[in-house]
């Protein structure tokens, strides 16, 4: 900058009149040269560390496991490549139901964020002036704190000696008959901790689209509605709802695709009998080293969500645009 | 109108005891004489004391805040050079690939990401020779990557909303693209600029998945130890932890919004007078 500056801090009349004196390098830097960096060094990077990656785990998953380091071997003849993994995913019930449970307990917390964030950021968006913005900021806060402290921080609240466990056990036991009275409810590693503890660290990725679409809304449109006679819940079905379709997308998806693919929530807290696929991934790779294996579920896991990511991504493009 | 209001209230209640008292429970039994990290033994602060001599921890903290502040910088430089590309240039070979490239590791589940950095870092150490062995150059360069797609949106917003007639009058004015730049453009996105680098630093310095796929031994991060201890099972020395650390994210995410709010409000004055002035 400091040499630029003093060169250009006035107009260069020899410059102007001497066009061709400029070499290519030096037009290219002062036209171009910007441009075209801003745009090749974050490309070339994302190509390396992001592109070059997902080639390489697709080449993985149609190797063969063998016993040694590395833990891979490709076809020494034509084609080169096996589709074993494939075959063993569709065939072994293992990897299924890995799958399924996934979809199931990633959709059922997607469901119950809605159900609750939706009325929160509502709440939020209706809020006046300076509560507005401390309510949100309650909202940030749990975020910016570390995700695996907010999992920790439910491992401690579940536990069957917990007060919390203790509070809801004694809670179910006044309307349980004294013979069948429960010590403790098992609430630790199953798919119910799981869920509980997906919408309780997701549950900001669905307030906060929401709210950033439902605080752009026109209340003056709910109020001509109320003018016309219309009941509250009518005003919210007929208004508020389908103008806040967007918001309710972005944050679904927001929620739905990371929590399919969770790992840390069903390791600390999971059923390790029934696990969802991110621990099937993680174990195929680091406990039975079968790199291929792990590389194969990884590859049919995103085939499985590359729908939801495009139409997230059409979502970001369109909604940069619509800021122009 | 009343009977709603009541009803979003009460959700809102609930939603906020849901949030809070996890952490709230977390942070009291930090405080537990008793070994046994969920009942209660009576009110005591040798947890905190321990924590303070256990230098594994201490190295692991230490280790976390480099990477975190490395990574931060680089994914600031990247992301503010992705999100200009986005926003100011409409047309480039290979836009539309960018632009997804830019946004995917935004909703990547962790652990695939994980998994194909951790081979691609083993094909490069087998056929490059570098990185040598995987450990504090791996998690940087894996850190960088998703955080700078978090910068270069913020970065692409903020540059949306801003108007483009400064740059384009910079540039009627005889300015090169180049002083453009670091005259107009980066000192109007400088405050997108630090929230980018904010956030992509408390990302680093949180992520469990993709650091446990591309660490080696020797580089144990401070989520990693964790992950570790915390997969036994609930001990008062990492509620304490916990406690800590908490509270260190509290402060910050406060002051930074009070800051933000003090600099909003300084230049909607700043924008007030100079119209006054003009008038």
């Amino acid at each position: 900058m400091a040499g630029v500056a003093p060169q250009n801090s006035g107009p260069l009349p020899q410059e102007l009149e001497l066009p061709g004196g400029k070499t290519g390098f030096r037009n290219w830097l002062d036209r171009n040269a910007w441009r075209d960096i801003i745009i090749a060094v974050p490309y070339i990077w994302l190509i390396l560390f992001f592109v070059a990656p997902f080639i390489i785990i697709i080449a993985m998953s149609l190797a063969q496991s063998v016993i040694a380091q590395p833990p891979f071997r490709f076809d020494e003849t034509w084609p080169y490549v096996t589709f074993e993994n494939f075959e063993r995913l569709f065939s072994d019930y293992v990897y299924l139901r890995g799958y399924l449970t996934s979809l199931r307990n990633a959709l059922i917390a997607t469901a119950l964020c809605l159900l609750l964030g939706y009325p929160m950021a509502l709440g939020i968006a209706r809020a006046k002036g300076v509560w507005r913005n401390i309510l949100l900021l309650l909202v940030i806060l749990p975020f910016w704190t570390s995700f695996l402290l907010r999992v920790y921080a439910w491992m401690g609240m579940m536990g069957s000696n917990s007060w919390f466990n203790r509070g809801l056990t004694s809670l179910i036991n006044v309307f349980l008959p004294a013979a069948s009275e429960i010590n403790s409810v098992p609430m630790m590693n199953s798919n119910f901790a799981v869920i509980l503890v997906v919408v309780y660290s997701y549950l900001p990725f669905m307030i906060l689209p929401l709210f950033a679409n439902l605080e752009k809304l026109d209340f003056t449109l709910n109020e001509a509605a109320m003018d016309l006679g219309s009941k509250p819940m009518t005003v919210f079905r007929d208004v508020t709802l389908p103008l806040s379709i967007p918001g309710i997308v972005a944050g679904c998806l927001l929620v739905f695709i990371p929590a399919t693919g969770e790992l840390v929530i069903p390791s600390l807290v999971g059923n390790a009998g029934d696990p969802m696929i991110g621990r099937v991934i993680n174990d195929e790779f680091s406990l039975n080293r079968h790199w291929p294996m792990a590389s194969a579920i990884a590859v049919a896991l995103l085939m499985l969500l590359v729908v939801p990511i495009m139409l997230y991504n059409r979502m970001q493009e369109r909604a940069a645009e619509g800021a122009k | 109108m009343r009977q709603r209001s009541t009803f979003l209230f009460s959700v809102l209640c609930f939603g906020f005891a849901f949030f809070y008292i996890p952490i709230i429970s977390m942070i009291v039994y930090s405080f537990n004489k008793s070994r046994l990290a969920t009942v209660w033994g009576g009110f005591s602060v040798e947890w905190y004391f321990k924590l303070f001599k256990n230098a594994q921890i201490i190295n692991a903290a230490t280790l976390s805040l480099e990477i975190a502040v490395i990574s931060a910088t680089f994914a600031t430089i990247l992301g503010t050079m992705a999100g200009m590309a986005l926003a100011r240039f409409s047309r480039f070979r290979g836009r539309t690939f960018f632009s997804g490239l830019v946004s995917a590791p935004l909703i990547m589940p962790e652990v695939i990401t994980g998994v194909s950095l951790l081979l691609l870092f083993v094909f490069m150490e087998r056929y490059f020779g570098w990185p040598a062995k995987r450990g504090f150059t791996t998690v940087t360069i894996a850190h960088t990557t998703f955080a700078l797609s978090y910068v270069a949106v913020i970065i692409q917003s903020r540059l949306l909303s801003m108007d483009v007639s400064l740059e384009e009058a910079a540039m009627d004015l005889g300015s090169k693209p180049w002083q453009v730049l670091f005259d107009v453009t980066l000192p109007i996105i400088a405050p997108a600029m630090i929230a980018g680098w904010l956030l992509a630093f408390t990302i680093s310095l949180d992520d469990v998945v993709i650091t446990n796929f591309t660490t080696g031994p020797g580089a144990t991060t401070l989520p990693i130890l964790i992950w570790g201890k915390v997969k036994l099972g609930v001990t008062p020395d990492i509620n304490a932890l916990a406690t800590i650390i908490v509270l260190v994210v509290s402060i910050g995410v406060g002051l930074a919004g009070y800051l933000m709010y003090r600099s909003e409000k300084k230049r909607e004055r700043d924008i007030q007078m100079a119209l006054a002035a003009n008038k």
